[in-house]
């Protein structure tokens, strides 16, 4: 075995490698500890000048009033409700896609991968006035399944999963079916489980950006009731009208915002980034 | 838990290309409903004149597509939308490379400096926006207050579609380095060591090995980063500048949604979305093209 990295053997090289890896962490999260900071202090300490960096001890008035303020109770449950659902739906209707196409490879199978190929082309904005109207003709405007539903396909989710379900052996399949399991049985007692790494991967890509969806959230939904948080923290951004806005409720809010999400990356990073690799051949 | 065993008797009246279907219909019931039937719509939308709360009023062929390529607040809107999303992905992009490296050259401390650089991805763009709004803020901002030149993007263009780039770049910098860390893992062992038997410094490793290696991953990722800039973006956009000052930051979404929701000029918007159509299926069509040549290995 050959001693590997060369360069990190001369102490000064990799000294200067920390210093630089250590000053991008502070640079890139820089923006995100001043937010908490500020969401600490009283409105004058927010906005005082030179702005100062020490933790403020309004903390828990400003994130009661951004909670009691913004209905952050009811819209942090549509955007849970909506995470949720929706990567619940992706994955579940990407798995059983993958399932029939690798498993079964029906007659058009190369069709409906090509369908899910194209959806990547038809981002929102180039459907928008149109899925408007499709909810509404079902009466669907300003609800949950209006929220959730036009998302129920992944053509990433699709793909990784049709890739994963290749490299399975064969000898798995014969056994099982040795095993008098059936074809439902097969997949969700032994392919499934398989999966997880990929699965975890999945999970953690969905939810953050089903949690980060603005556009379609703010045509299809109208009343406050069903309103998701990021729409909650855009709103809450004064558009250039007078007064002093109060910028310590609103960093609570977003650090409120920013929690579910950033919990799930950091609870779940290893499998995020294993799971990225398409497994070889 | 399912009883498996009636599911099975159930399933066994079906023969297997039916079960087939069943398992692919949920997939295709959703794409042909949300996806192809509404860009279809796009597409026929954008060949009708409209009016205000009355909808398509007559066929005008594609005199829509006539007054949006010869409109000056387009050709705008297509400018600033082409900085915006070249400018992201390229900064964004080569950040990461550096970065990700970085952490893969030293053995300590090199899965807490990954956390620490991967964690912005959990912000969504909207929210990226509204912190890097309150930094650059004219009056109370930390960065307004220390910069040499006196910041005020509220009336300022350039300056303007500069606080998205960055904000829009730091936002994506966790997803590229999650990738380039991915991609770096998968490098094997023996090429380095056979690199540093032959001698190669770590410079020479980079270029020789490392980049090429990568070559796929960072075709991906620029295709991804400029989708993400394009068509992500519209809640930082919404959410701080509303496409101001002066049409600086109207970036191509921004004026889709103002002229469709707000202007309820039905068919232009809809020539809008189908010129957004083209620019995807032309992005994809180069990513398809372009990685099958000039990725290194396989």
């Amino acid at each position: 075995m050959v001693k590997l990295p060369n360069i990190s053997q001369i102490p000064i090289s990799r000294l200067i490698i920390h210093a630089l890896l250590i000053l991008a962490i502070l640079v890139v999260s820089f923006p995100l500890i001043y937010t908490f900071i500020v969401s600490t202090q009283s409105l004058p300490q927010a906005t005082r000048l030179p702005p100062n960096l020490v933790p403020g001890s309004s903390m828990i008035e400003n994130y009661g009033k951004a909670w009691a303020q913004a209905n952050l109770g009811r819209i942090m449950l549509n955007s849970g409700v909506m995470s949720l659902g929706v990567t619940i739906g992706k994955i579940t209707v990407a798995s059983f896609t993958a399932f029939s196409i690798v498993y079964f490879n029906p007659p058009g199978a190369g069709f409906i991968f090509f369908m899910t190929l194209l959806t990547l082309m038809m981002p929102i904005p180039v459907r928008l006035m149109p899925t408007y109207q499709v909810i509404s003709s079902f009466g669907w405007v300003d609800t949950y399944f209006a929220i959730t539903l036009p998302y129920f396909v992944s053509a990433t989710g699709t793909f990784l999963l049709r890739q994963f379900f290749k490299t399975v052996p064969q000898d798995l399949v014969d056994a099982a079916r040795v095993d008098g399991a059936n074809p439902l049985r097969f997949f969700v007692q032994i392919l499934l489980p398989l999966s997880r790494t990929n699965i975890a991967a999945l999970f953690v890509i969905l939810f953050i950006w089903t949690w980060n969806q603005y556009l379609w959230p703010l045509i299809i939904t109208s009343s406050e009731a069903m309103r998701v948080i990021q729409l909650g923290i855009g709103f809450m951004i004064p558009k250039g009208g007078t007064g002093l806005p109060p910028w310590n409720t609103i960093m609570a809010a977003v650090v409120i915002a920013v929690l579910p999400p950033l919990l799930i990356l950091l609870i779940m990073q290893k499998e995020f980034v294993k799971g990225l690799i398409e497994p070889e051949k | 838990m399912i009883n498996f065993d009636k599911v099975q008797k159930w399933f066994g009246s079906f023969d297997s290309s039916l079960l087939a279907y069943l398992f692919a219909l949920p997939q295709l019931a959703v794409i042909s409903i949300f996806f192809i039937y509404p860009t279809a719509l796009s597409l026929r939308s954008s060949l009708f004149r409209s009016v205000p709360f009355r909808g398509l009023v007559e066929f005008i062929g594609i005199r829509n597509f006539i007054d949006l390529l010869t409109s000056s607040s387009y050709h705008q809107s297509l400018m600033v939308s082409a900085i915006f999303a070249l400018s992201v992905t390229i900064i964004g992009v080569g950040v990461s490379l550096v970065l990700a490296t970085l952490t893969d050259r030293i053995a300590k401390f090199a899965g807490f400096y990954r956390a620490a650089l991967i964690w912005p991805y959990a912000i969504s763009p909207t929210i990226a926006g509204v912190v890097w709004g309150f930094l650059f803020h004219p009056t109370y901002g930390v960065v307004s207050y220390y910069s040499p030149i006196r910041i005020d993007w509220l009336s300022n263009g350039w300056q303007a579609l500069f606080l998205l780039v960055v904000a829009a770049t730091w936002r994506q910098l966790g997803y590229n380095i999650a990738f380039y860390v991915a991609g770096l893992q998968s490098i094997p062992q023996s090429l380095e060591e056979a690199a540093v038997v032959d001698g190669a410094n770590g410079w020479q490793r980079f270029w020789r090995i490392t980049f090429p290696m990568l070559t796929p991953i960072t075709f991906f990722l620029l295709t991804m980063n400029f989708i993400y800039a394009s068509f992500r973006t519209f809640g930082m956009v919404h959410a701080l500048t509303g496409g101001g000052p002066a049409g600086f930051t109207n970036i191509l979404i921004y004026k889709v949604y103002t002229n469709g929701f707000i202007d309820l000029k039905l068919g232009y918007s809809a020539a809008q979305s189908v010129m957004l159509l083209v620019f995807v299926a032309g992005i994809s069509w180069f990513q398809f093209r372009y990685t099958e040549r000039r990725v290194a290995y396989r």
